[in-house]
């Protein structure tokens, strides 16, 4: 993961609630042995016609909505199954960060494993964003560092986060990388084994 | 204060402390299958990582390996998934019990069966029923791909330390009434999310008269209650299945480790978060009726009805369950038909248990309206089940003799039960679609699959059976 402290990058909206993992990642994309390429199969049965070319009325396949990083969505965000795979496969998208009312607890915990930033905000300033990025293209502002979210027209807000993930995520840590700062730990407990 | 046995593994097992976070818990051995682990391989490989301690690692595959012809995999996807295991193992340098190999089996079957799994470890593996291991007296529990793959680069798993159940089982059972009874029956009467958060210590006359394979059947099934894990504490029926095991040590050695594993044991004034204590005199052969595995009922008894429940939530999932399984309220469990028996799976395809099946089997044919199949835990049952002849009883009887593996519990391979037909399961788990789509399972114990694959419908095994009362 790499770390991050600000990042201004353009932001979807994405008006829909409760959306589990089946539909972020569906089923029979779980077979894959890796963890990266999962990105083509995001939100599989919402973005592809039955012959499968793109569903032109959906968000992701807007022209102003190419490249973006940030997702506006509304509240329950990736309810469902604890499938690791819904974290990659935004990730490998090209989401950094998730913006809604609610997420799903173990979602939640496995974007923050992951490297994806779920930022939960009070349900009018969600109102206000999706309306913000339904008309343009349309770009924000997080600072991680100092807990906000802003746009080029005076909009901003400050957001609440763990502050173990927090540290986690701007120095681009994942749980392995700060356990391995315990090595010395680890190796003194297996001296004293044998 | 004394102290559980639970509590004496979790401590010997502490890393690292901190203020405001879960331990750092040191892990003994780490099991690694096909399904839950390439990902977790990859990340190391991205990041530049190496396998701490791939001495203490084990690898085999059994989710999708075919039971039938091994020789010919015709799931390419399958396929894929095993020579990525294999390929893993090789550049990680971990030992694997692959597709060809004399010890390969279902995990939960093979770690114990190979001594690897022993007293007072810590023992994880990317599958929920590794609580199966729990029955020598180790804290053992399952994991997600993200945690395979921090344990493989560090030996060790952030854990809040859990709360302790102590499940006592007084009393005798009956004859006819398996281990795997005993755990249905717990679930039956707390439900399937009462463990939650806790590590159950099975105890009580009941538990110290059972077989070790008899205690993995209980502790495999703690998960199917919420539980976190299950353990027994280790005694003489503990040591003496490990005494010359293939990874366990011999000689002098291995008098040593049991003098340390009998310090593990619970001390006699140890205290528990909850105590819950039942007479086996109650328990019944169970079968299950409904689709998760709490809905379980006395072959004897009834689906219940509607009335039975007090709560509007509680009365949807009973009809939401039988409108899945096709089953009236208050229709006699004895009255449910069946097409199919399947026994296996980490809970119930130990030689013990095939040895029980064939003791009711003997003599008599399956009915000709059901398919039966065996599929022995790991290759190792399967071929001392073949030198008691036990694979004859089964044949002679119509019953399918297959490899090892995972086969009919979860169905990722190709033995599926088709939509809308009912299965006699020595399995775990009930759930929707957990043995195809649409498929109809029923959680029972061997006896009592064996039972049901000749008469085409449940029987109370008690009838059949004319062993002297159990232990
Ligand atoms: S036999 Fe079933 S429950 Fe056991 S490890 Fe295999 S799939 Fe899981």
């Amino acid at each position: 993961m790499t770390g991050f402290k600000t990042l201004k990058e353009k932001a979807i909206a994405f008006d829909r609630a409760n959306v589990d993992t089946d539909q972020i990642i569906p089923k029979q994309f779980l077979k894959r042995i890796e963890k990266t390429g999962f990105g083509q199969y995001l939100f599989y049965e919402w973005r592809y016609m039955a012959d499968g070319s793109l569903n032109p009325t959906f968000e992701l396949n807007q022209d102003k909505n190419q490249h973006a990083s940030i997702l506006i969505a509304n509240e329950n965000f990736g309810c469902g199954s604890s499938r690791e795979h819904a974290p990659w496969a935004l990730l490998d998208y090209g989401f950094k960060v998730i913006l809604a009312p609610s997420f799903a607890d173990i979602f939640h915990q496995n974007c923050m494993k992951n490297g994806v930033l779920p930022i939960a905000l009070p349900k009018e300033q969600i109102v206000q964003l999706l309306e913000k990025g339904k008309q343009q293209p349309y770009q924000l502002e997080v600072n991680l560092e100092k807990q906000t979210i802003g746009d080029e027209t005076g909009f901003q807000v400050s957001f609440e986060i763990d502050a173990y993930w927090k540290t986690m995520l701007m120095n681009g840590w994942d749980e392995i990388e700060i356990t391995l700062q315990l090595a010395d730990h680890i190796t003194a407990y297996e001296q004293a084994l044998r | 204060m004394g102290q559980s046995i639970i509590e004496k593994i979790w401590e010997q097992h502490i890393v690292h402390q901190e203020e405001g976070k879960p331990d750092l818990l040191y892990i003994d051995l780490h099991l690694v299958h096909e399904v839950t682990s390439p990902q977790a391989f990859s990340g190391l490989r991205m990041k530049g990582r190496t396998v701490r301690r791939p001495d203490k690692t084990f690898a085999t595959m059994d989710h999708n390996i075919p039971t039938d012809n091994r020789k010919v995999i015709n799931d390419k996807i399958a396929l894929n998934q095993m020579t990525t295991l294999e390929k893993n193992c090789e550049e990680f340098q971990i030992p694997l019990a692959g597709i060809d190999h004399p010890d390969q089996g279902i995990v939960h079957v093979i770690g114990p069966e190979l001594g690897l799994t022993q007293p007072g470890m810590t023992i994880v593996c990317g599958d929920s029923h590794t609580s199966t291991h729990g029955a020598f007296g180790s804290i053992a529990f399952g994991i997600g791909t993200s945690e395979v793959e921090h344990v493989l680069a560090t030996q060790t798993i952030w854990r809040q330390k859990p709360k302790t159940l102590k499940i006592e089982i007084n009393g005798k059972r009956q004859q006819g009434v398996s281990a795997k009874d005993v755990i249905l029956y717990v679930l039956s009467q707390y439900g399937f999310d009462f463990g939650t958060g806790h590590v159950i210590e099975y105890t009580g006359e009941v538990i110290d008269h059972m077989s070790m394979e008899e205690r993995m059947t209980i502790c495999n099934m703690s998960i199917e209650g919420g539980a976190r894990a299950g353990l027994v504490n280790p005694d003489e029926t503990t040591f003496s299945y490990l005494r010359g095991r293939k990874y366990v040590p011999t000689g002098e050695a291995f008098e040593q480790l049991v003098t340390k594993w009998q310090s593990l044991v619970s001390d006699e004034d140890a205290t528990y978060d909850r105590v819950i204590t039942m007479d086996a005199a109650n328990i019944a052969p169970m079968v299950s009726w409904g689709t998760n595995p709490a809905m379980t009922s006395k072959v004897t008894d009834s689906i219940p009805t509607s009335s039975d429940y007090e709560t509007a939530v509680e009365k949807k999932s009973l009809e939401s369950a039988l409108k899945y399984m096709g089953l009236e309220e208050g229709q006699k469990i004895e009255d449910i038909q069946i097409q199919h028996v399947f026994i296996g799976s980490c809970t119930n395809s130990r030689l013990e248990d095939l040895r029980e099946a064939a003791s009711v089997i003997k003599g008599n044919k399956v009915h000709p309206d059901v398919r039966a199949l065996v599929v022995p835990g790991s290759q190792t049952v399967k071929s001392l089940a073949e030198e008691e002849g036990l694979d004859e009883i089964f044949r002679e009887a119509g019953f399918e003799w297959r490899d090892s593996g995972c086969s009919m519990c979860l169905s990722m391979n190709n033995d599926i039960v088709p939509s809308g037909e009912h299965c006699a399961s020595t399995s775990n788990r009930n759930f929707e679609g957990r043995q195809g789509s649409g498929a109809r399972t029923h959680l029972v114990s061997p006896i009592m699959a064996a039972a049901a694959a000749i008469h085409g419908h449940f029987v109370d095994v008690r009838k059949m059976v004319e062993r002297q009362p159990v232990r």
